[in-house]
């Protein structure tokens, strides 16, 4: 178990529903959820769920910490907002399908190899470093992050798609040394740094 | 007549050399002819897209956003900030909203920009580039410099999710936006019926869920076949990107035929008012968009 997520049991015991409002992105919604289902019905890939938003919403308010938090129903997200703008309590559903992903990610209890969970770290990693994100410098990582030889097959798999993008302008293979940047991104860093620490003060706080 | 100034975001895929750089050179031609003028935001950074929750947090994403607004409200005051990508103007105007809705987000976030050596006052207001088409020029305005109206083109308008949800275009209806249908139509083509004109293309999890995606991506192709269309258009990048890159490896898996070329709507304007195929950036089709060529070069 991760230190954040020991100190987190410890803190709430059995509590998870309070832990979630206070540590979740518009986690303070989610006791407004009337189960109508209608988030369920309108997700995209809904059918690739284990648990739609509307079970995670009644398994949040039944303690059910560790299912929910292993889950990796949320990270089936789209981020298409069709569950936001039905939801007949205006509940901000996406957001916190977003922020219950984020928290396991933070406590570590992501099911290893979650693909989305992937991208999402190097997509980051990618925009923090420079500011601004490097496409070919993106893919590649994505193609290489099981390893050289899946990388090699993976690019291969692509070569087509990526030769048709360089040839209609879209893809620049000049890219992979530097490529478009902020010229502050050092501020950007130490902003995103210092983001982090307000962030830590105030739970500390609360 | 002095022209419509705008904070212009562009955003990563915009940028020359990228994913959406044919988007970037049709946009020129177009606000040249409708006189609108858009200044870059300096030095403008990623808004964290629809990805970046995963890792980033909440305060770190609207650090992000609050420090080109806040270079928006420096270096160009007075002037709404504009993207043409759906996922930047959400974030950003996400990020102004939850910013102005809660006061010690507003002072957590200036505390962070302080290191860029930024504050944000919160004055300006993030749109898309299809509101400002839309609300500020409006389908008459659109029409007026159209000298090659597209006729006889039939076209599905694909609205997809971020240009429409959350937030979406004010007076239109989530489930049957028409906006995108009535800028086809004040091109001269016809915007064709067909049931996938909010469908989502699986966004960012066109890469980690390539399966899933796929599947949303050859509905929403097929559905425009079957509406009679000839042409895809869309106001979104990672849609126009999706839908036109996978269609071959949906036909690699799938056996299918899909061969529908998919373009901004910044492009058919482009070409309705008159420029040339490069100008319009057809160029930068992989499902090469011919008829709408021939029309260019007529």
């Amino acid at each position: 178990m991760s230190n954040a997520n020991s100190q987190a049991v410890a803190r709430y015991q059995n509590n998870f529903l309070k832990e979630v409002e206070e540590r979740v992105e518009d986690g303070h919604w989610v006791k407004m959820c009337m189960q109508c289902g209608v988030c369920a019905g309108s997700c995209p890939l809904g059918n690739a769920w284990e648990h739609s938003p509307q079970k995670i919403f009644m398994m949040i308010r039944a303690g059910k910490r560790e299912e929910v938090l292993t889950s990796d129903s949320m990270w089936m997200c789209t981020s298409c907002y069709n569950c936001i703008v039905r939801c007949p309590r205006q509940l901000p559903i996406t957001h916190i399908m977003h922020g219950l992903a984020h928290y396991s990610n933070r406590l570590g209890m992501v099911p290893k190899g979650q693909p989305t969970q992937e991208i999402a770290k190097i997509f980051w990693n990618n925009l923090v470093k420079t500011g601004r994100v490097n496409e070919l410098k993106f893919s590649l990582s994505m193609y290489f992050k099981d390893g050289f030889v899946q990388g090699i097959k993976n690019a291969l798999a692509m070569q087509s798609i990526g030769l048709g993008l360089v040839k209609a302008g879209r893809l620049n293979p000049m890219e992979l040394f530097g490529g478009h940047k902020c010229k502050d991104s050092g501020a950007i860093q130490k902003m995103i740094a210092k983001a982090r620490e307000i962030e830590d003060r105030r739970h500390a706080a609360s | 007549m002095a022209k419509r100034q705008y904070a212009f975001y562009p955003g990563c895929s915009s940028q020359k050399g990228a994913s959406a750089a044919n988007f970037a050179t049709s946009i020129q031609l177009m606000n040249d002819k409708l006189d609108i003028q858009l200044n870059e935001i300096p030095d403008w950074n990623c808004c964290g897209a629809s990805i970046g929750y995963g890792e980033g947090s909440e305060l770190q994403r609207l650090v992000l956003n609050a420090r080109n607004l806040a270079l928006a409200e420096t270096n160009l005051p007075g002037q709404d900030l504009v993207s043409g990508c759906p996922a930047c103007w959400l974030a950003t105007r996400e990020a102004a909203e939850r910013l102005h809705n809660t006061d010690h987000l507003m002072a957590d976030t200036n505390e962070a920009l302080k290191e860029a050596g930024l504050n944000f006052k919160g004055t300006v207001k993030a749109r898309h580039m299809v509101e400002v088409l839309v609300e500020d020029i409006g389908f008459e305005g659109l029409k007026a410099p159209v000298v090659k109206p597209l006729q006889e083109m039939k076209i599905a308008g694909y609205v997809g999710c971020q240009t429409n949800r959350p937030f979406g275009i004010a007076g239109e209806s989530f489930e049957n936006p028409m906006y995108l249908d009535k800028m086809i139509e004040s091109v001269g083509a016809e915007a064709v019926a067909y049931d996938q004109k909010v469908t989502c293309c699986g966004g960012a999890l066109a890469f980690s869920e390539p399966d899933k995606s796929q599947k949303q991506i050859k509905d929403i192709v097929e559905a425009a076949y079957d509406g009679g269309a000839e042409l895809i258009v869309t106001p979104c990048q990672l849609c126009q990107a999706n839908v036109e890159i996978y269609q071959s490896e949906i036909n690699k898996k799938k056996g299918t035929k899909l061969n529908m070329p998919v373009v901004y709507y910044s492009q058919l304007m482009t070409v309705a008012y008159g420029g040339s195929a490069k100008e319009a950036g057809l160029n930068g089709q992989l499902i090469k968009a011919e008829k709408l060529e021939k029309i260019a070069s007529k």
